[in-house]
């Protein structure tokens, strides 16, 4: 018979809380609670302008917050979150991205029908119900506050200091996100398969991840990172409850960033999806997770950095020769947007594998650039349309360039930022990754990723070749006039591309005093 | 690994349990089937795989079963800190009654959209 | 004359190779222009972007001002030339520091302009004929409705090919390099309307990517091999680099230069290029941005002196080009193609020049100016003759048009003794150079580039003839004029270079003793007199022009080509089937790796959404098929990785 001991609790302390550190997220998760109560009471007529008001009220405040906060830092609700620097740096980003992603969601003119989202989610669709509630113009305003809970868990993903703060920031962002992707307006049978394919799999990256953190809690007794880190310099031996965890926990990170092999419900999901919350899944999840696994690997396993790194080693080459090389061959402008993210995923590694104060700073302005760009990307794809929705098959952009010289260019722009080319931010940001992996002794890694984006180059110029170099098929492509919703963002991401490609020096200062993870 | 022995063990004793009355009930029970035997459930509805719909269960009653959820989640935190309330103090009070607004507010907007209303 | 003109200037310099000059002057010390040297760039980059943002208002006077901007940064070229020539020689590398991209612990990369001799030479290249065929433009685009945007785009051109040569780093060379082949793919495609111009511009842009792809890896490389990307840092610490890296790097440089310079096997796009309008050929397919492949690997010479094999692979591809460029030349009946060949081959000789290493760099460069004024030349006077035809290209119907032509005529001529190799112009001077250089390095080298020339005079004969002597073969519609004086006289600017350069840059301006602090320069031993090849090179030139006069001036020439002809003849005319090489070679594997690639996509990765999208209407069962259907495997994909996670994890831990 086993007798567990009856002790004495120890007395609790209570945690302080530092609202300043605290601001952002406690606004930007408090507007959404407002929101529900909103489309609890408000009368349907008003609830899309209140919930507007609210979206972007606390987006803004909190992005003015985190920018206040800047230079100060420290452990927040008993060490349960840290809000240093990287977390301020990405939180900045997550809270551009989403703005941008917010202005796109609200656009209400590409479509006769409406925004982008299904008038009533829980119609069936082709039934009569649908047919009538799209008649009477109903839209669900509910995805307001459902993107303001995934940006608040977006913004403590990455700075979340225990595995279960991490957790939960992990399931705070995707529950969100999973009902986000299945509200399609158009194709919806295809957005609701999609968004049945995401919650499963990612329940599933969610069961990898909780047995790994329950290991890791097994091999160090705790499960705060600093604690974790501290409990494997002091065991150096091979422990397989260490390497256990380590590697789940690495799958359910894995997962959410879209590496190979477990990419294979971002295509599916980056196409079925609403294209706004495409846009704002792809660069938002990206940043977070990446966020939360720089902090990860950084901080709670940088002691057992030989165990974990061949493994990423071969993730991270899988993931960008598997994106470059599938995405070649994809007909899809958005599928192909989505191989292009799992190539990214797959740069962006080389980041996490340097484990130098450098590789931080170099994939969080990678992180930054590549939101924007990505955003920006999406809007465009929301305005090539025809009568049944948004046109994404490629061979429909031809001569978008000719017919419309501004948005091709401007999506050309985002191409070539993806693809790296001198003068875009995407081209810094490759280059200070690689050259912080470099720097960190992982020259061949370096190599390969080079030769993967020599491969990546060209499907990204093949798509400007079709835009520009193509005779338009019939009339052309037909591009809806988008409300200035749109345009700005659009603008602004096209802004923000070449800016940061010409003169990053600010962004590259920032991100360089932001290099150290606070335990 | 000390620590792991009573879970291990318990580990053991659930399986050992769970083989055993499979076991048992087959070889020694009476076998005489009839309709409601053959049911997956002995009450409520009947969960049928080809009705009106294409094999759908009302949305109901997944909504009566996330209210379930939203107070069992609420007694699984208030029972703690009902026990350490004293220690806990006006942060303590205050922090639960934030947490509770909190799982007010889902039940609020259920019963404003009309999610109570089985018809 | 004086046949050993070379050793003038030779014999003055030290016998030991020069070290490259590495210290740089800041352009504030230096004063003068230098702190100006910015507006080199700037002032077509401002003519750019007022013709393209002002729109139709620019109407009106918009070539004027993109006229007046390119002369305005020749101007300041000169009179930077002028201080630089008053400058000692190690006071003559100013760089100009603008702004920083510096990553702290990762980079440093200077956004500066570098001027020094090289880059000099470069310069006014770029300004002078850039110059001329602005104003060339203005008539023979008088009559195009997109006239302002065919002057912004030259005026682009213009700004990102100065910016090419005066950056101080790869990374912004890279950023010039990549804006001339915007500006080139907007040139050539200038006639959209004509299927031919698109495919043309697409072609070349496809196949400049595969060029610029190796330039991306060169920096990389570079960054990952010495941790910078400027000049004197790379080339300072050279030395120390390991014989593969440096090996890799100039091979990617090599590709880059390939791509942009045409050269085997990237060359088939140039011939294609000829779709763009005259002057755009002349100035960019023949004068200049070609030629930026050259300038690339004689800039990074610190590199290529200590990569064997890349060296060996440039002189490889020069030989290659140079041979077959001219072959091609000689079977074109158009007569644009025919000087597109030609201009592949004479890259191909500066190619040649500069794998032969420090003996040929300043050879090449040499080369590359003459060529720079003959085939300007050359080009413009082909444009007045297409201009006076009604766009007749193909030499078959022209025929005696001295008689109506008579400035283009003389232009042509000019154009034509510059490149023929004949004394005492510019080719006598810069071609014997590289064949000299080339029988003193490598004596293959050497026999080919005098085969090339006698194959360059027999071209070149041909199109003289045909276009000129001989008898009319009109079509009824031509009605041959020349051309207003707008167009004449820039023709008959560059004919004055082309008769004159190479005795200039012989006797007065020293163009050996200019380069050589920036390439070095190392004296070779001629395994046979001097006066011996040289006769021997012009009696190859002669039987050249013989040749071709006989065939193509004192016989009729049919207005059909002839078809009973040899296998030679046939594959030359089909560009020595360039085509059918890169479909063999390059498409069709990357056909059959992308059939596979589907085939996989469609088997592993997502059979399940096209299968849906084609049925959508199928409603309910689609949820529940895919239920249990690929997220299933999906995740049996994930569980897969899982696996080989820990796999990886054993492994590391147990080695």
């Amino acid at each position: 018979m086993i007798i567990l001991p009856l002790v004495e609790p120890p007395p609790i302390e209570l945690p302080e809380l530092d609202w300043l550190l605290l601001g952002p997220m406690a606004l930007v998760l408090g507007a959404a609670v407002v929101g529900v109560m909103v489309e609890a009471f408000a009368p349907r007529s008003s609830r899309r302008t209140i919930q507007l008001v609210l979206t972007f009220g606390s987006l803004i405040g909190a992005f003015v917050l985190v920018v206040l906060a800047a230079g100060s830092g420290g452990p927040v609700m008993a060490s349960a979150a840290v809000i240093d620097g990287p977390a301020l740096f990405l939180q900045g980003g997550i809270l551009l991205v989403a703005l941008l992603a917010a202005l796109t969601m609200a656009e209400r003119h590409v479509d006769p029908s409406g925004d982008a989202f299904a008038a009533r989610a829980s119609a069936m669709p082709g039934s009569e119900d649908e047919r009538q509630f799209t008649a009477r113009g109903y839209l669900q305003t509910e995805v307001w506050p459902l993107f303001l809970f995934a940006v608040g868990g977006m913004m403590l993903f990455p700075a979340s200091n225990d595995l279960l703060t991490m957790f939960v920031a992990l399931e705070i962002m995707s529950l969100p996100l999973y009902l986000l992707a299945g509200m399609a307006r158009r194709r919806r049978l295809l957005s609701q398969e999609s968004a049945l394919k995401y919650f499963l799999l990612g329940a599933f990256s969610s069961a990898f991840f909780l047995y790994g953190a329950a290991l890791v809690y097994g091999f160090a007794g705790t499960v705060n990172l600093g604690g974790i880190a501290d409990a494997v310099t002091a065991q150096p031996q091979m422990s397989g409850l260490l390497l256990g965890g380590i590697a789940m926990i690495a799958v359910g990170m894995l997962f959410k960033v879209a590496a190979v092999p477990f990419h294979s419900w971002a295509p599916d999901v980056y196409q079925g999806a609403p294209t706004p919350v495409t846009g704002f899944m792809a660069a938002g999840v990206k940043v977070a997770a990446f966020g939360a696994l720089l902090r990860l690997m950084y901080v709670a396993f940088a002691g057992s950095e030989w165990d974990w790194r061949p493994a990423f080693w071969v993730i991270a080459a899988l993931t960008f020769f598997v994106g470059s090389i599938v995405a070649l061959v994809q007909s899809d402008i958005k599928r192909m947007l989505a191989y292009s993210s799992i190539a990214h995923a797959g740069f962006l590694l080389l980041g996490v594998i340097a484990v130098t104060p450098e590789g931080l700073a170099a994939t969080m302005f990678y992180l930054v650039t590549y939101g924007l760009a990505t955003v920006g990307a999406f809007g465009v794809v929301m305005l090539v349309r025809d009568d049944t929705g948004e046109n994404t098959a490629m061979e429909n952009w031809r001569g978008l360039g000719r017919t419309h010289p501004w948005l091709a260019g401007a999506f050309a722009l985002f191409l070539l930022s993806f693809a790296g080319i001198p003068l875009t931010a995407g081209f810094i940001g490759k280059f200070s990754v690689f050259a912080a992996a470099a720097a960190a002794g992982e020259g061949w890694l370096v190599l390969l990723a080079v030769l993967a984006s020599a491969i990546a180059a060209f499907f990204y110029i093949r798509v400007v070749v079709v835009m520009f170099f193509s005779d338009p098929v019939g009339d052309g492509p037909a591009v809806a006039v988008p409300s200035w919703f749109t345009r700005t963002a659009i603008a602004f991401g096209a802004a923000a591309t070449l800016v940061l490609g010409i003169f990053p020096q600010p962004v590259l200062e920032w991100a360089a005093q932001a290099d150290i993870f606070i335990r | 690994m000390n620590v792991y022995i009573p879970l291990l063990t318990l580990a053991g004793l659930g399986m050992l349990f769970a083989l055993f009355s499979v076991s048992v009930t087959s070889l020694t029970g009476p076998k005489r089937y009839n309709r409601a035997k053959v049911d997956a459930y002995e009450c409520g509805i009947e969960p049928t795989p080809q009705a009106v719909g294409g094999g759908r269960f009302p949305v109901k009653y997944y909504l009566t079963a996330m209210m379930f959820i939203i107070f069992d989640l609420e007694i699984v935190f208030l029972y703690p800190w009902a026990v350490a309330s004293d220690q806990l103090g006006l942060f303590g009070l205050a922090a639960i009654m934030l947490f509770l607004f909190n799982l007010t507010v889902p039940f609020v907007y259920e019963w404003r959209r009309g999610g109570l209303e089985w018809d | 004359m004086n046949l050993t003109s070379l050793q003038l200037p030779l014999s003055e310099l030290p016998e030991e190779p020069v070290e490259a000059l590495t210290g740089t002057l800041p352009a504030e010390a230096a004063g003068g222009y230098f702190p100006y040297m910015w507006l080199l760039v700037a002032l077509p980059a401002f003519g750019a972007l007022v013709l393209l943002v002002g729109g139709k208002r620019t109407n009106a006077w918009g070539h004027l001002l993109a006229c007046l901007l390119p002369i305005g940064s020749f101007v300041l070229a000169c009179l930077l030339l002028a201080q630089m020539m008053g400058a000692p020689v190690e006071d003559r590398l100013v760089t100009l520091e603008m702004w920083d991209w510096t990553f702290a612990g990762m980079f440093d990369v200077p956004f500066a302009l570098r001027l020094d001799q090289l880059s000099m030479v470069f310069v006014m290249l770029i300004s002078g004929v850039g110059s001329l065929i602005h104003i060339y433009s203005i008539g023979y685009m008088a009559e195009d409705p997109d006239r302002r945007k065919f002057f912004a785009y030259l005026n682009l051109f213009v700004a990102a090919m100065l910016l090419l040569v005066l950056a101080n780093n790869y990374l912004l060379l890279y950023v010039g390099w990549e804006g001339v082949g915007l500006a080139s793919y907007l040139l050539i495609g200038f006639w959209q309307y004509k299927s031919s111009a698109a495919v043309a511009a697409k072609k070349a842009f496809v196949m400049n990517r595969v060029g610029d792809v190796g330039l991306s890896v060169a920096v990389m490389l570079m960054f990952v091999t010495f941790g910078t990307v400027t000049f004197e840092q790379v080339f300072a610490a050279a030395p120390e680099a390991g014989d593969t890296a440096l090996n890799l790097i100039g091979l990617a440089l090599l590709l880059a230069a390939v791509g942009k310079s045409a050269q085997f096997p990237l060359q088939a796009w140039l011939l294609d290029a000829m779709e763009g309008p005259t002057p755009v050929s002349a100035l960019i397919h023949a004068a200049t941005m070609v030629t930026a492949g050259v300038y690339l690997i004689v800039r990074s010479n610190a590199i290529f002196d200590l990569a064997s094999i890349a060296v060996t692979a440039v002189l490889a591809v020069g030989i290659i080009t140079m041979v077959a460029g001219a072959v091609i030349a000689c079977a074109k009946d158009e007569i644009k193609k025919s000087l597109a060949g030609s201009t592949m081959s004479q890259i191909g000789y500066m190619f040649v020049a500069a794998g032969l290493g420090p003996a040929g760099y300043v050879f090449a460069i040499f080369h590359l100016l003459m060529h720079g004024m003959f085939k300007a030349d050359l080009f413009l006077s082909a444009g007045s003759v297409m201009h006076g035809m009604k766009d007749e290209k193909n030499m078959r119907f022209y025929g005696a048009l001295r008689k109506v032509m008579l400035v283009t005529t003389i232009a042509f001529i000019c154009g034509f003794l510059g490149i023929s190799g004949l004394p005492p112009f510019d080719s006598f001077f810069s071609k014997d150079d590289i064949i000299k250089a080339a029988l003193g390095t490598n004596w293959f080298a050497g026999v080919a580039a005098i085969a090339a020339a006698g194959l360059t005079a027999f071209y070149m004969t041909r199109m003289l003839s045909m276009t000129f002597f001989g008898d009319k073969r009109w079509k009824e519609e031509a009605d041959p004029h020349e051309s207003p004086s707008v167009m004449t006289v820039p023709m008959l600017l560059l004919s004055v270079g082309a008769l004159f350069g190479g005795l200039f840059f012989v006797y007065v301006g020293d163009i050996v003793g200019w380069l050589d602090p920036i390439t070095g320069y190392q004296p070779f031993v001629l395994p046979i007199n001097d006066t011996v090849l040289e006769i021997v090179t012009l009696v190859v030139v002669l039987t050249g022009i013989t040749l071709a006069w006989r065939q193509y001036a004192s016989r009729p020439v049919p207005q059909q080509p002839p078809q009973q002809v040899s296998v030679f003849t046939t594959a030359a005319r089909n560009s020595l089937y360039d085509d059918a090489f890169n479909e063999a070679v390059f498409m069709r594997p990357g056909q059959y790796l992308t059939r596979w690639l589907v085939w996989f996509d469609n088997q592993v990765v997502d059979g399940a959404v096209r299968g849906i999208a084609s049925k959508v209407s199928g409603a309910g069962e689609q949820v529940k098929r895919l239920q249990t259907g690929f997220a299933r495997s999906y995740a049996l994909l994930m569980v897969g990785g899982a696996v080989l996670i820990g796999v990886v994890f054993v492994v590391a831990r147990w080695l």
